[in-house]
């Protein structure tokens, strides 16, 4: 026994995919013991917020202000403000007006500006120039011009007994803030999805009840399966006609077809977690069910089993100490696969609509289901759909991999 | 003098084992084949028998090996030559080999002509298929099977008729050397008689000019070879005309192999059948001395210390053993008063 | 002055077929056959012949289509599981590939206790179990504190084999069916083992059937030898009758095709 877990753990490609699902289950179970907020709790009023550091705009005045010169402090400044359409704007303007076009760089952003400011005229009548675009010169001329001032910014606050607006703080230019030192830092890798939820932390725990899910679905499909492949391999005769008669059901019936079928006649109500895990391995069994089967028929003819019965052993003893352990190692293969199959069933069902209510767990489906609904793809917010994508792939990837160096291990005409 | 068919030098080659350590399955074996003899080689399974005939092609793939030794056919030394020349001009030319269970090289899909076409057109690029068909019909009926088999398909046909098939195939360009390792030994006895039968038939009929029969049925090999060679360890430890090995082996091994061999005549039941305790060495790490030491009856300090070389005995027979052949065969009379004493 | 041997097992009219219809295959056709004690008989039959099925019902592994089988003069009842025990008291297997006799999971010790549980030795004190296995190990010339604890895969097939004839040593049954036992064992020590069989039948008087497809075993090792061709019994009586005169036809070919040493082997016939 202990020779095959030692050839296991050589295999090369065993090895890392048990490292990749090591360090799914590590990430799962370790994350929220940190971040301990509500994965379902709703952060963001609005949708969709893009991955990145929040900082609290608030907390961040009354934090300690540092000041820093920084070189290049304004232009960063200023290059945020204009962004590379603008400038084209001021390009084709400058050019519509008379300036040679050889002369002006835009990303020479003095220049640009100043060339800007000499010589723009809200009056001037530039032909085939709509009205929305001459309102949009208005507007961007109204921004350039504070942009090139260093001058500071000036906080007022009503005053609660007065009424009145009176002055609690001045923002120099140069006035910093360490984020560490600011009360209120949010840091959202994933950024927030369209209820507003922190995508990461929802991620995470999503990822959490799929495999749940999937352990659920697959334990059970494979319990059965096994069991009734067992006796319908052993006994042979009547029990194996009735097993496979019902096997034989389960399969003309398209499993999928039927999983939306008794998901949708539980009703949302009855909908959690562990009854749809419990539904998909209820539909799944059939497949190791048929291998189990022909693993065992054409193991009970072997002299060693003939010569367990010859000992007198019942045939419980010789299917538990003679059959199992010569399939073992298919079995584990077979619990390996109906697991990540069950996390992909979920996913499946849960895309439509069939899968876990939705208010009390993300899933990995919910998720899929939530991003395509409220068209993140369409939107370009990849965060709300790609991470889930890349969890499903290396769960199964990682599982399937395990499966294969497995097999080449218990099944050395499978070496390379 | 007869031509040397087939000539053997030192011929040593090795397994490469998954985890790099080395078997040294053939431990510098002499032979020689004169023209128009055939030569069996005997012994248990794992003595390097099944290695030996597959070097002889001196086609090496991994995980074996070539270290060191000559081989020549038929004059010509093959034993440098590069593995696509040996495929071109040797294999199926010159060496025909058959290894075990041959018949499971038949294409289950294709008809026995077609094989036999493959065959041809691999080694003669300008011929029809007409003049194909003509020569197997020709050389199947010459053989005493039967032409319609070059139309069925394999699953067609028993397996005695496969194994003859392919023996037959094997020699269709005429080789002057055929291995045949273990032909019969899936077969039943009627099937093995035939196969037999026919190899007899190729001799006599000039389709090859030497043979080397290889397996671990006595009787058989009794019946069809004109020399013995028995295999220990990776070693030659006897060799000797077919008479002279079955009924008067010398080397204890050979004795104690030679009185194992049960055959339904009359007497058989008054003999008692010799057995040899113990298993062949690991050939990973072999034995310095004497291979066969640990399992003999006459061990003496003297057999584990140095190597042990070929020694002639009379006839030209030779014998791997520091005993000398007096007085084994003393021992081995001794032996038999005792025995028939004691019945 | 015969003296009265006692009949140990009777088959009469053992009939087995598989399959219905069109598919129905006929494997065993109406056999009888009489075993009495201390005898050793040899089943020789090519592959085919249904001579595997046939020890698989004396046995009482498989279930014959009709006829019945006697034990000790009373019609056997194998209907339920403890009479199938119960007769296995009396009939044990020796079969034919040493490797796939043993569960490969479990340590060749496993193989002697359930032995000595069939005994009913099940709470024996652990100083005799290991007493009885050692006994039995030595009656095959191995020694039981060298094979102790060890797996299946550790030993040679020859080892494996004697283990399983201490196996028979420590089980005592009244007939031992071997199924070519040394087919897959080396020439050099099938003598070995065929020498332990027959010294147990001589220790516990126990009556042997081979079964085999060599007819030069069937020959050395037998009193009696029953020659089986598709299902039937086409010869039968003592081994020197049928071997050295043979009167069916088929059993003549079987002799003539099998290659000789002392007399001339006739390569016409075929």
């Amino acid at each position: 026994m202990k020779h095959i877990f030692q050839q296991v753990f050589r295999s090369g490609k065993f090895v890392t995919g048990f490292s990749i699902f090591s360090a799914i289950m590590l990430i799962v179970i370790f994350y929220p013991m940190i971040v301990t907020v509500s994965p379902l709790g709703i952060i963001g009023q609005g949708t969709f917020f893009p991955p990145g550091i929040y900082v609290s705009v608030y907390d961040s005045m009354s934090a300690t202000s540092y000041t820093l010169n920084l070189d290049g402090a304004s232009e960063m400044r200023i290059a945020s403000k204009l962004n590379e359409e603008d400038r084209l704007a001021v390009k084709d303007w400058l050019v519509a007006a008379g300036i040679p076009e050889s002369e002006i760089d835009i990303a020479d952003t003095a220049k640009l500006l100043d060339q800007w400011f000499t010589n723009y005229d809200p009056k001037k009548n530039i032909p085939g120039m709509t009205n929305a675009k001459r309102n949009y010169f208005v507007r961007l001329n109204t921004a350039l011009k504070g942009l090139l001032s260093d001058e500071g910014a000036i906080v007022m606050q009503t005053n609660p007994q007065t009424g009145e607006l009176a002055q609690i703080d001045t923002i120099q230019q140069t006035d910093y803030v360490n984020v560490g030192e600011v009360a209120n830092v949010r840091m959202l890798p994933l950024g927030t999805d369209n209820f507003g939820r922190d995508v990461l932390t929802e991620l995470i725990s999503a990822t959490r009840v799929s495999l749940q899910i999937g352990f659920v679905a697959g334990l059970i499909a494979t319990l059965i399966g096994l069991t009734l492949g067992l006796f319908a391999g052993y006994v042979g005769g009547l029990v194996d006609d009735i097993i496979m008669f019902i096997t034989n059901l389960f399969i003309v019936i398209p499993p999928f077809v039927l999983l939306i079928l008794i998901s949708f006649s539980i009703g949302q109500e009855q909908r959690g977690a562990f009854t749809i895990a419990v539904v998909i391995g209820l539909t799944s069994w059939v497949w190791t069910a048929r291998a189990v089967r022909s693993q065992v028929i054409s193991l009970r003819n072997r002299d060693h089993v003939n010569l367990s019965k010859l000992s007198g052993h019942s045939i419980v003893h010789i299917i538990l100490t003679d059959i199992l352990p010569y399939i073992m190692s298919y079995v584990i293969m077979a619990l390996i696969l109906q697991i990540s199959s069950g996390i992909l069933a979920e996913a499946q069902l849960s895309i439509l609509g069939l899968g876990p209510r939705t208010t009390e767990v993300p899933t990995l489906g919910l998720m899929m289901n939530w991003a395509m609904i409220y068209q993140a793809h369409i939107l370009g917010n990849w965060w709300a759909y790609m991470p889930v994508l890349v969890t499903i792939a290396l769960i199964t990837f990682s599982m399937n991999l395990m499966n294969t160096g497995m097999d080449q291990v218990f099944n050395p005409a499978l070496r390379d | 003098m007869a031509n040397a068919m087939l000539e053997v030098r030192e011929l040593s080659t090795k397994y490469v084992t998954r985890f790099n350590e080395d078997v040294y399955a053939v431990d510098k074996v002499s032979l020689k084949v004169d023209e128009g003899r055939s030569l069996g080689i005997a012994g248990e399974s794992g003595c390097g028998k099944s290695t030996l005939a597959l070097s002889l092609m001196g086609y090496y793939f991994p995980p074996l090996h070539y270290t060191s030794g000559e081989i020549i056919i038929n004059g010509r030394n093959i034993s440098g030559m590069k593995p696509d020349d040996i495929r071109k001009a040797i294999l199926g030319k010159e060496i025909a080999y058959i290894p075990q269970a041959a018949m499971n090289a038949l294409n289950p899909t294709r008809k026995i002509i077609h094989f036999i076409e493959d065959v041809i057109l691999e080694h003669e690029m300008y011929v029809n298929k007409k003049d194909i068909y003509d020569r197997a019909k020709k050389l199947f009926e010459t053989l005493g099977l039967p032409p319609e088999v070059l139309e069925k398909y394999p699953v067609e046909l028993s397996g005695g008729m496969k194994q003859r098939t392919v023996i037959a195939i094997s020699v269709l360009l005429l080789p002057k050397v055929l291995i045949a390792d273990e032909p019969s030994s899936a077969l039943d006895v009627t099937s093995q008689k035939m196969v037999i039968k026919m190899l007899k038939q190729l001799m006599d009929a000039g389709f090859i000019s030497s043979m080397i029969f290889i397996t671990h049925e006595l009787p058989l090999l009794y019946n069809v070879v004109d020399d013995i060679m028995v295999m220990y360890a990776g070693q030659i430890v006897e060799k000797g005309t077919s008479h002279e090995m079955v009924f008067d082996p010398i080397h204890p091994y050979s004795k104690g192999l030679m009185g194992s061999i049960i055959v339904p005549e009359k007497g058989l039941r008054d003999v008692k059948l010799t057995a040899i305790p113990g298993v062949p060495p690991n050939l990973k790490k072999p034995p310095s001395g004497c291979r066969f030491a640990e399992r003999c009856r006459f061990v003496r300090p003297e057999c584990r210390v140095a190597s042990v070389q070929l020694r002639e005995a009379e006839n030209g027979r030779v014998y791997r053993c520091i005993i000398p052949e007096a007085e084994l065969r003393e021992a081995y009379a001794r032996e038999q008063e005792v025995q028939k004493h004691g019945n | 002055m015969a003296i009265e041997k006692k009949l140990y097992l009777s088959a009469k009219g053992i009939t087995k077929t598989f399959g219905f219809g069109r598919q129905k295959t006929v494997a065993v056709d109406n056999v009888d056959l009489d075993l009495y004690e201390g005898e050793v008989v040899s089943i020789v039959g090519e592959s085919g012949s249904g001579k595997t099925t046939l020890s698989k019902v004396l046995l009482g592994l498989m279930n014959q289509t009709s006829g019945d089988v006697y034990f000790q003069g009373l019609k056997r009842d194998i209907s339920t599981q403890a009479r199938k025990q119960e007769y296995w008291k009396n009939i044990q297997a020796i079969f034919q590939d040493p490797f796939s006799s043993y569960n490969i999971f479990n340590k060749i010790d496993s193989v002697l206790l359930d032995c000595i549980n069939m005994r009913g030795g099940k709470f024996y004190p652990r100083e005799k179990k290991i007493e009885m296995m050692t006994e039995a190990c030595s009656f095959v010339n191995l020694k039981f504190e060298e094979l102790t604890n060890k797996y299946p895969f550790e030993l040679s097939g020859g080892q494996m084999q004697r283990l399983m004839i201490a196996r028979i040593f420590l089980l005592q049954p009244k007939i031992l069916l071997a199924d070519e036992p040394t087919s897959m064992i080396d020439a050099c020590s099938r003598a070995t083992i065929l020498d332990e069989l027959m010294h147990l039948r001589k220790e516990i008087g126990m009556t042997i059937i081979f079964i085999t497809h060599d007819i030069g075993l069937a020959y050395y090792v037998s009193d009696n030898v029953y020659i089986m061709e598709k299902g039937k019994f086409v010869e039968g009586g003592s081994a020197d009758e049928v071997i050295l005169t043979p009167r069916h036809p088929y059993t003549k070919r079987l002799i003539n095709d099998v290659p000789k040493i002392y007399e001339e082997w006739d390569l016409t016939t075929v």
